[in-house]
């Protein structure tokens, strides 16, 4: 065979085992907003990747990481601006508010009482039953420690972990799907 | 497959989904389909609207072969075999 051609040959195999490589069946959130219609589109998202054989991989920053927050768990040694932070933001995802027609929580309430009806599973169900499909939260270490969240306060979840842009980034490079909610 | 053959059909596993909305009755289908074996066919029952749509995609992913609608009053049945 040709030589010329050969190595042309090696160099596509190269090639497409790099492209192989590189995509994976896997997807990445980056989850920002705090409210509750997007944070439920986002676990909607999520657990359904996971019926499509796909690596779930959540990154949780900025407001939506208030949604972390378990109602349950307090933690001491807070300065006063981490403690009226805690405060002003909502403790976890039964208190976090609708993008629209909140209206001082009437609206939410319509809505949850609406989705009961017809069998749409709540924002917390959703956190438990992404936790159980595998679904990993990395929550940004940034925006709790702007915040002033502990990872002391988060909600047990399976897979979760505390790191920066660098992971997302990887995990977003690797990812077939990558979304920004 | 046609109706009549789809209603005739014996299938190995029935997941009733009816009553939850999405990505309930994906969720479920996911689930149940772990439990039958390759060639055996599995049965959904959904009220969702959008499952028919769902499950015929999540079976073209997934390699199943998706076999078929039946319609019922308030809900849909949906046939697949596994691959």
């Amino acid at each position: 065979m040709d030589i010329e051609f050969e190595k042309q040959l090696e160099e596509l195999k190269k090639k497409i085992g790099k492209l192989e490589k590189g995509r994976k069946d896997k997807m990445t959130l980056v989850v920002f907003s705090g409210d509750m219609d997007k944070l439920l589109a986002a676990m909607i998202i999520a657990t359904g990747a996971t019926a499509m054989d796909m690596e779930v991989k959540l990154f949780f920053t900025f407001w939506a990481t208030a949604a972390l927050r378990d109602p349950k768990k307090n933690v001491k040694g807070k300065n006063f601006i981490s403690k009226m932070f805690g405060f002003m933001l909502p403790k976890g995802a039964k208190k976090v508010k609708l993008s629209k027609m909140q209206m001082g929580g009437m609206g939410k309430a319509m809505l949850e009482g609406l989705m009961k009806k017809k069998g749409i599973a709540s924002l917390e169900d959703m956190f438990k039953t992404a936790g159980e499909l595998g679904v990993e939260i990395n929550v940004c270490e940034m925006s709790m420690n702007l915040m002033g969240f502990k990872k002391e306060e988060l909600i047990d979840y399976p897979k979760m972990n505390i790191c920066g842009v660098g992971t997302f980034l990887s995990d977003a490079e690797e990812s077939k799907i990558q979304l920004f909610i | 497959m046609t109706t009549d053959e789809l209603k005739n059909l014996k299938a190995n596993q029935t997941v009733d989904a009816r009553g939850t909305a999405c990505p309930g009755p994906l969720l479920a289908a996911k689930k149940a389909v772990g439990d039958i074996e390759s060639g055996e066919v599995m049965e959904i029952l959904s009220s969702d609207e959008g499952t028919k749509h769902d499950i015929p995609k999540w079976c073209q992913k997934m390699e199943h072969e998706f076999l078929g609608i039946v319609e019922e009053d308030s809900y849909s049945r949906l046939f697949l075999k596994k691959a």
